[in-house]
């Protein structure tokens, strides 16, 4: 099993949710971080005095799937998640050693 | 059974009759208006509601999200405070007679309000509610200083010198203006506070930023404001409220408060759109902060012409307050690098003097104005409005000194670097604004 880490822009979650499903991931966990990569922050403008903002809003989603599938998710990560922006964002991919269904006490495969 | 009920009828019939007639002798005795008080008891509830909770949101949602709570608390003791210290003394020394000294300040003749039952008079309305309208005044205004030392303040500090400001500064300004001082014998014109609550607090601001300081980080690294809708709710607050603090300054509801109310509105509006434009102009993109501040400035800067000036003169007075104010808080901010955090300098300062000042020239009826005083001159007015400006910039910000150096002998004025950084709302109050 693969755990695949994606950090992409906000608006494009829908998207990668969308294109996930379609390819049957079964769930994800989505969690609302910030950070900067080589875009490092921006100035914003209040009331005529400029700010310098470090981190910029992303959201971080992970998903668990076969092995099998590993490479068809992240390409298609790529794929929803891409709007040829700087900021686009980053997938990452780690060995799963086990995963466990709570309800019932499946394993590994059979608890994605 | 009908006799009981036609005695009944005659008898309510007389009951009646003697109510009708009773409070109208009373009334023609102490010549109390009740359209008069019953204005004035509204508009002190609603400049009240300009501090509580109008000036704290607005100020709050400036602020990181860290220090929210502290903003909150600062502007809320200052309402008790101010009002304890008000009953305590502070009304007579600003409104009462100072027999030989009066031309400087007050006397404690009122102190604890003695002399003064429900009967006593202010004029036509109940000197209750005189002292309460007035009292609102003495809370928003050290109130609105809370924006010079905002994210870095000891709470002690804020408490003391709130509360030495209020006798040492706010009750002579207000007397000299509005308690029979000398500014006032000299024909002053300061219809709802330019001179005594704009100029006051904006020239103390800018001496206790100076003195204490900027907030680690300024000017290059500040965070920005946490919740520019808080502020917007705050400011949206103080507009509403702002009718009662200039229409009510006329101390009766009659065409003086009406039209206060009009100036000051259309004031408001324009300077909104000013600086608006400004932003639009300047920054590539117009902002709910910017704009919402543009209304503040235009309401500052109409306050104390409200009661001299026709609508012309409030267009001018906004763009004038939409233009100046935000030359302003560049200048501060960015030439002068001083930390004045919140502009309250840069807004109600600069806001209270040009409104001040412009009041001399738009009063002519030329100009839609209500007219000079007998035998005033416009050349006459406009040195007199200058006096009582620079008067009251040099003893405001002398005094405001002294107090911040007594503050720091006493009880500190700044806290820790460290508590800084974390937020004065867990490091001062032990509370957090926000669960996440």
């Amino acid at each position: 099993m693969e755990l695949i880490m994606a950090i992409i822009k906000p608006h494009k979650l829908d998207e990668v949710r969308e294109g996930l499903t379609e390819l049957g991931v079964q769930g994800m966990t989505v969690s609302e971080v910030k950070g900067f990569g080589r875009q490092k922050g921006h100035t914003e403008i209040y009331r005529g005095a400029e700010y310098v903002v470090h981190f910029v809003p992303k959201v971080k989603f992970e998903v668990v799937v076969a092995a099998e599938m590993a490479e068809r998710v992240v390409e298609c990560i790529r794929e929803t998640a891409h709007s040829g922006q700087i900021g686009d964002g980053k997938i990452f991919t780690l060995d799963l050693e086990q995963a466990v269904r709570i309800r019932t006490g499946e394993t590994d495969d059979q608890a994605l | 059974m009908q006799q009981l009920l036609t005695k009944c009828r005659r008898a309510g019939f007389w009951v009646a009759a003697i109510l009708v007639l009773l409070p109208n002798q009373a009334l023609a005795a102490s010549a109390i208006d009740s359209g008069d008080t019953a204005w004035l008891i509204t508009a002190t509830a609603l400049v009240l509601f300009m501090t509580l909770p109008g000036l704290a949101l607005f100020y709050g949602g400036l602020v990181r999200t860290q220090n929210v709570l502290s903003v909150l608390m600062h502007c809320y003791v200052i309402a008790c405070l101010a009002s304890v210290l008000w009953y305590a003394g502070v009304y007579s020394l600003a409104f009462s007679d100072g027999g030989s000294a009066n031309a400087w300040i007050g006397g404690l003749g009122k102190a604890f309000l003695a002399g003064v039952g429900s009967d006593a008079a202010s004029g036509s309305i109940p000197e209750s509610v005189f002292f309460m309208f007035q009292m609102t005044f003495a809370i928003i205004t050290p109130a609105l200083i809370v924006g010079a030392y905002v994210e870095r303040i000891k709470f002690g500090a804020v408490m003391l010198f709130s509360a030495l400001w209020l006798i040492v500064v706010y009750a002579p300004v207000t007397h000299w203006v509005w308690g029979g001082g000398w500014l006032a014998e000299m024909g002053v014109m300061d219809f709802a506070g330019g001179i005594v609550v704009h100029t006051t607090a904006g020239v103390s601001a800018l001496v206790v930023a100076m003195a204490l300081g900027g907030r680690v980080g300024f000017p290059g690294e500040v965070k920005p404001p946490h919740n520019p809708g808080m502020t917007m709710i705050g400011a949206a607050m103080l507009w509403v409220g702002w009718f009662g603090f200039n229409a009510g300054s006329a101390l009766a509801a009659d065409q003086s408060a009406g039209m206060a109310m009009l100036v000051t509105h259309i004031s408001a509006a324009t300077a909104s759109l000013v600086w608006m434009v400004m932003e639009w102009v300047r920054f590539g993109k117009p902002s709910l902060i910017g704009t919402v501040t543009g209304t503040i400035a235009g309401l500052a800067t109409i306050t104390p012409a409200s009661g001299f000036v026709g609508p012309f003169g409030a267009l001018v007075i906004g763009v004038a307050a939409g233009l100046l104010c935000f030359a302003a808080v560049q200048a501060v901010k960015q030439k002068f690098e001083i930390d004045d955090s919140l502009d309250v300098f840069a807004v109600h300062g600069i806001g209270g003097m040009t409104g001040t000042m412009l009041t001399a020239i738009l009063v002519l009826p030329v100009l839609g104005g209500m007219g000079l005083a007998e035998g005033m001159t416009v050349g006459q007015a406009l040195g007199v409005q200058l006096l009582g400006i620079a008067a009251t910039v040099v003893w405001a910000g002398a005094a405001s000194w002294v107090l911040v150096k007594i503050c720091t002998a006493l009880v500190g004025l700044r806290v820790e670097r460290e508590d800084e950084i974390e937020g004065l709302d867990i490091t001062s109050h032990g509370e957090r604004g926000y669960e996440i």
